[in-house]
């Protein structure tokens, strides 16, 4: 037999179901894998090898027994900012590096309902603050396709633990980018799904209006086949959307002859690398041979997505890491000598300095005789962009961008430059703050790295952004590229 | 306009957010290149536009005045820092 963890979500699935092999048995395999590369690419936090294996044995009793469901036996590793009732959820900083959580995240329950196996937590930038993973209390996560670059972030552990089929697919969550960007430097397919699509119970709140969960897979089929496990209204999130979950996995094989895919002028500019670029042209060349019209469109404000969004995101941070405060969980400095000293010294001790630096912006942004020129500014630029995607939306179905500007970065390059780091989401913050479905999906190599390409769509139009990336990945082989074996390990 | 070191200890202050010396004078620095970053927004003309303060248009949505959650103060209490008798300690507050 081919090595399995090599395959996708789907094709596993017709194994486990065909009864060629056994949860237990793939398991086992990506278990295997993990412990052998994870101390090069420090993909996994934690591993929950003993959970696993129970899990799957109880998958494989519910096979025998007939009651298994589609995704029973399946494997699947978090990001470690969804709550996992306890394990260690730590959300990659010091504040959190005690923290058994006492319950589940709804997206954690979900697939645990479904009958999924949980391999372990991923690494990731600290609260999710970072666009390369090196802001991480348990040091970087590797690029699988070259160990001296960055995976992106924030949810770099995810996309690198499916680069290096460590798992076939993962949870990510994504405020302004961090699902998209981690699959465009690994060569991996991401959905952001839209705000309020899966539910934010048990995750860590970053940025409340902006954050959403979503998938990290090898596959557009294999992240439709996850998100029909995790999306769905949830009362215990008071944002999450009452609409109806499609079968997403339904419409994949449609055809898109006539589908209008928009080129926005702002995401094609002076920034984008000439082989990026080059790369686009494939994307909709192949676009166009599947019967897609492409057409010019217009977003006038989406170059101050950034600022806005550098503004509403600390402003948003500042208040919801205001709970962490030494007293309830979490770090605790020693010996306080007063109340405010028990808090100072425990925030201070439990942060890193970005983290310390979104709280400041955040806080001054919200302060006395600011908040005018910062956060409402913000917040009418917000509206601005939103009306322009609405606007955009008049004109055509989807739009097509690059994700990122170049490949991925080498380790250290932008590490000490907020301002440089910031920049690095400067194609998909906008799909953020207007609260759309956006998905990432590989568009080919230049130099031996991966490049990615963005679609975004309007609100809950997921199924038909999944059958676009879907239909392309029918013509194409981009998707089906992998990092060489990391063999000297 | 550039903060001072004053300006980052005040909002420290504000965010009960302990900074060294040496952190202060970093972070100093690379928040003016956010800000800078940042003031971009003010070249944009916004009179009269409606602030968004969320993507969805949703109302807040209303349940049943019933108990739906169960006690779990000794599960909850289990990781804290410091906690006994069902009660969280902190430093004196009240002399």
């Amino acid at each position: 037999m081919s090595d399995l963890t090599q395959h996708t979500l789907l094709e596993l699935q017709s194994q486990l179901q065909s009864g060629a092999i056994s949860s237990v048995e793939l398991t086992s395999t990506f278990l295997a894998r993990i412990e052998r590369l994870n101390p090069t690419l420090n993909a996994f936090i934690t591993v929950t090898e003993s959970q696993a294996l129970a899990q799957a044995q109880a998958a494989d009793a519910a096979r025998a027994a007939g009651t298994a469901g589609p995704l029973t036996g399946l494997p699947i590793a978090h990001k470690d900012l969804f709550c996992t009732d306890g394990v260690l959820t730590s959300c990659a900083s010091k504040m959190l590096s005690n923290f058994v959580a006492p319950y589940d995240a709804h997206v954690v329950r979900a697939c645990q309902e479904a009958g999924m196996v949980m391999l372990g937590k991923l690494n990731m930038d600290e609260f999710a603050m970072g666009s390369s993973n090196e802001n991480s209390f348990y040091g970087p996560v590797k690029n699988p396709w070259d160990l001296k670059r960055v995976p992106g972030g924030s949810s770099g552990g995810s996309a690198a633990a499916v680069a290096a089929s460590m798992t076939p697919i993962a949870t990510g969550t994504d405020t302004g980018g961090s699902i998209r960007q981690p699959a465009a430097f690994t060569g991996t397919s991401g959905l952001k799904p839209t705000y309020g699509r899966v539910s934010r119970f048990g995750m860590v709140a970053y940025a409340s209006s902006l954050d959403q969960g979503g998938l990290i897979g090898k596959s557009a089929a294999d992240l439709a086949l996850g998100l029909g496990v995790i999306a769905g209204h949830d009362p215990r999130d008071s944002t999450s959307a009452d609409q109806p979950v499609p079968d997403y996995t339904a419409t994949l094989t449609d055809s898109i002859q006539g589908l209008k895919i928009g080129l926005p002028d702002a995401f094609f500019d002076e920034r984008l690398d000439a082989r990026m670029q080059a790369r686009m042209e494939a994307v909709m060349d192949a676009y166009r041979a599947l019967g897609a019209e492409l057409v010019p469109v217009k977003l006038p404000h989406v170059a101050e997505a950034i600022p806005a969004y550098y503004v509403i995101a600390p402003a948003e941070a500042s208040a919801n890491l205001s709970r962490f405060d030494g007293v309830r969980y979490g770090h605790r400095a020693d010996s306080p000598a007063d109340l405010t000293d028990l808090y100072e010294r425990s925030r201070g001790e439990g942060f890193s300095s970005e983290v310390k630096r979104r709280i400041l912006i955040g806080t001054y942004a919200l302060s006395e005789g600011y908040f005018d020129a910062y956060y409402k500014k913000a917040q009418q630029i917000r509206r601005l962009i939103q009306q322009d995607f609405t606007h955009a939306f008049t004109e055509c179905d989807l739009l097509l961008s690059p994700t990122t500007p170049s490949t991925a970065f080498q380790i250290g390059a932008k590490s000490d430059d907020p301002v440089a780091m910031y920049l690095e989401d400067i194609y998909t913050v906008a799909t953020n703050l207007a609260g759309l479905p956006g998905g990432c999906f590989p568009s080919g190599l230049v130099d031996g790295l991966p490049t990615g390409y963005q679609l975004t769509g309007p609100a809950f139009s997921e199924a038909r952004l999944l059958n676009a990336a879907h239909q392309l990945q029918q013509t194409t082989d981009w998707h089906l590229a992998t990092p060489e074996e990391i063999t000297h390990v | 306009m550039a903060l001072t070191a004053h300006d980052i200890q005040r909002t420290a202050k504000l965010a009960r957010l302990g900074l060294t010396e040496t952190e202060t004078e970093s972070t100093l620095e690379k928040l003016n290149a956010v800000l800078e970053l940042i003031d971009h927004m003010q070249t944009v003309e916004t009179e009269g536009v409606a602030p968004m303060s969320h993507p969805l248009d949703l109302t807040q949505t209303l349940r049943a005045d019933a108990v739906t959650e169960s006690n779990q103060r000794e599960k909850l209490q289990a990781i804290a820092p410091a906690a006994t008798d069902g009660l969280y300690l902190v430093p004196r507050v009240v002399e």
